[in-house]
């Protein structure tokens, strides 16, 4: 039977329209993992030493299991944003003479096997060569790598049991911010040592062999617990019998004083609105807006002039980098019927420019208070905010004539938790590291003021240009109409 | 109306459609008939430019389809439920499509009202939205906004797929009333013979992407067709 699996899984992922059309940001992909598998290489194999030097008077064993903890926490706040419960189109399998379990085990195992799983090995088996090395007992290294290799996985269920819970309340990410927040306040506020307690529990097991089946114990609960969960949402039912939603309507009728664009912006609101995966990018807006306090509190950024930049392009471009990169793939299930309308291609796209336009001013008038900081935060901010408003709004639009992938908006939330995968995060890159390496630039060879000028200077001119650059864009959309249509109506 | 010239598309070598030539005038019903693979929906695919022709152009009110958009206000379709935007009502939904084709809401108001019995009560006013919808009424949906605007041409895939006997029989009765009285040219697809022969005046049909049969309807026109199927068969067993 797993056999039949893996052959389903094999050719899902090498037929697929979006591995054969998406080459380059597949090898882009290699190329991250490959840079990150020489990070942890290389941290696994010095690591030892390092801290050999930095503290002579500890043991380096001792030092590092006390800040496993972080990187528990860290590695859960990666994996709920980057890995995804593995996907496996089950509906055709419920009728075939195959064992419910039998499938959910599969989607569990195949979970183990995600890149993230392997990630720390590359930094935990070189460290542990480097224990014996240094003369620590076998015993005592080869436990400690089979504890960890265990708390890798639990992590990793752990992982789903917190998607499945933001995904069936509607939280987003607020039940992993409060997971990893308590567990942080708790050691931070000294109410439980959660550090010292996974460091020592590590260091007594590593000692006491017998003890592994502590964390052996636990990844069979989150296992089991994960299993549970799965195996209830197995039924056909449980998509069948989707609860009807009750239509909520809101007055749009403001948006008629945009003229020829108004069904699409009415369209596009409701879009946003109503469906479940647009409605959690929306709840994203609060991380732009509250982006700056992760970083103006502390003195240190407040010097680094060039982070003003940065932050200000994130956090008035949030909306327009998570929305833009996505068109027009939001549209992708009626696209058939949109361009076989009598629509204009470019009342279309403007229809959006402007939504973008508009979360661009409001996130940068919510973001006003960041003054409070110092007066040339808000110089930059309003730069980066003309930067998205002339450039980066026509560089997404431009870059979404490039979308070949279908997003389903009606997708029940079972085994389909957050959608968004490492892709997406790499397109935003430069979007934000060219205007930031610019203004970085300028701001150290000639000076603060100068930069900003550049900034607003290069988003004038793109806001001057809009009527020339939209029908270049334009263009480019009708000219992939066709690879668009037939892109959106395959499945994955 | 439309008019077909050495149409053709291929799918790597494959092909899958290949039209010498086919005229269609002016208000009439139309229907197009074949096994699956025939290439019905590839045509009305290619009539409304979601593919490309390999060869060959299609020519609707003297607008090259695949050249210029000026076929859309006077072309409307509904080919399958990827025409409807599931996070609507059916009425907000009949109202986009009215905006995209210049009717305001009274127009699309005043058209929907003469579908209530087609509608049978249960799309609109019922505040749900269109994806959770039954596939039947989907259907019903899709079906009448094809008709806001006063469109010129119809096109409709399958229509009578899905949908319930009541709401056959009055779908044959609106489709034949609007090309009988207003002059619309409708082109219907389906595997039913029966009811294309009761809607269309003429049939055509394709096999492996060929015209194999060009009728007007008369009352044999059901055995004929129902024969050439049936002796298909026969052939392909033989095979």
């Amino acid at each position: 039977m797993i056999k039949h699996f893996i052959n389903l899984e094999w050719k899902q992922y090498f037929r697929s329209s979006y591995w054969q059309k998406s080459i380059v940001i597949n090898i882009l992909l290699i190329f991250f993992a490959l840079y990150f598998v020489g990070i942890f290489l290389f941290m696994g194999a010095f690591l030892f030493k390092i801290i050999g030097k930095a503290t002579p008077d500890e043991d380096p064993f001792l030092v590092v299991n006390n800040y496993i903890f972080y990187w528990f926490i860290g590695d859960v706040l990666m994996r709920f944003f980057l890995q995804k419960l593995p996907v496996m189109s089950v509906k055709p399998l419920l009728t075939l003479p195959i064992k419910r379990s039998t499938i959910v085990n599969f989607v569990l195992g195949k979970s183990a096997l995600n890149f993230f799983n392997f990630l720390p090995l590359f930094a935990i088996i070189p460290f542990s060569i480097s224990l014996l090395k240094n003369g620590y007992a076998s015993s005592l290294v080869l436990t400690w790598l089979a504890a960890m290799v265990m708390i890798i996985l639990i992590i990793n269920f752990l992982n789903f049991i917190v998607e499945a819970f933001s995904a069936e309340t509607e939280l987003s990410f607020l039940p992993v911010i409060a997971l990893v927040g308590v567990l942080f306040g708790l050691d931070y506020f000294n109410i439980l040592p959660m550090r010292s307690l996974v460091g020592d529990g590590l260091i007594y097991i590593a000692n006491n062999p017998v003890f592994i089946l502590i964390p052996l114990g636990i990844l069979a609960i989150v296992y089991v617990y994960n299993f549970k969960i799965l195996k209830e949402k197995l039924f056909l039912d449980s998509s069948l019998k989707s609860k009807v939603a009750e239509v909520k309507v809101a007055d749009l009728s403001w948006t008629n004083r945009f003229g020829d664009i108004a069904p699409f912006m009415q369209l596009d609101l409701k879009l946003i609105w109503r469906n479940k995966r647009t409605k959690s990018m929306t709840m994203l807006l609060i991380i732009g807006v509250l982006y700056g306090l992760f970083f103006y509190p502390q003195p240190m950024y407040r010097e680094m002039e060039f982070m003003f930049a940065f932050i200000g392009i994130f956090s008035t471009g949030f909306f327009l980098i998570n929305f833009g990169q996505f068109i027009p793939a939001w549209d992708s299930s009626y696209y058939k019927m949109l361009m076989s309308q009598n629509i204009k291609y470019e009342q279309y796209l403007r229809s959006k420019f402007i939504l973008m336009i508009m979360s661009v001013v409001i996130l940068f008038v919510l973001g006003i208070p960041y003054v409070y900081f110092g007066w040339k935060i808000l110089i930059a901010h309003f730069a980066a905010a003309i930067y998205n408003i002339g450039v980066n709004s026509h560089v997404i639009l431009w870059g979404g004539s490039f979308n070949r992938k279908k997003i389903d908006l009606d997708k029940k939330a079972a085994f389909n938790y957050q959608g968004t995968g490492a892709v997406q995060w790499l397109i935003g890159i430069p979007l934000m590291l060219v205007p930031m390496g610019l203004f970085a630039l300028i701001n150290w060879l000639l000076g603060f003021e100068i930069a900003i000028a550049t900034l607003i200077v290069l988003g004038v001119s793109g806001i001057i240009l809009h009527k020339k650059l939209m029908r270049f864009i334009t263009q480019k959309y009708l000219d992939s109409k066709y690879k668009m249509i037939d892109a959106f109506s395959q499945d994955n | 109306m439309i008019y077909t010239k050495d149409l053709s598309k291929s799918y790597s070598g494959t092909t899958v459609l290949n039209i010498e030539e086919l005229s269609i005038p002016k208000g009439q019903s139309f229907g197009l008939v074949g096994n699956n693979g025939a290439g019905k929906t590839t045509y009305f695919s290619l009539l409304l430019d979601l593919i490309k022709p390999s060869t060959g152009k299609i020519t609707s009110n003297e607008v090259i389809v695949d050249q210029s958009e000026g076929w859309k206000p006077f072309t409307s379709a509904f080919i399958d439920e990827s025409f409807l935007i599931g996070y609507l009502t059916p009425e907000e939904y009949f109202y986009f499509i009215g905006d995209l084709r210049g009717q305001n809401k009274a127009d699309v108001d005043k058209l929907t009202a003469n579908f209530e019995d087609f509608f049978n009560g249960e799309i609109i006013g019922k505040k749900k939205y269109l994806r959770d919808l039954s596939k039947g009424n989907q259907k019903k949906a899709g079906i009448v906004a094809a008709l806001i605007g006063n469109p010129e041409v119809i096109i409709l895939d399958e229509p009578f797929a899905n949908l319930d006997p009541t709401t056959q029989i009055r779908l044959k009765q609106i489709l034949k009333d609007l090309a009988e009285k207003q002059g619309v040219t409708i082109l219907v697809s389906s595997h039913d013979l029966m009811h294309v022969t009761d809607v269309c005046e003429r049939i055509v049909v394709l096999e492996k992407g060929n015209i194999v049969k060009d009728l007007e309807t008369n009352p044999t026109t059901l055995k004929e067709l129902e024969a050439h199927f049936a002796s298909n068969m026969v052939s392909q067993e033989e095979e």
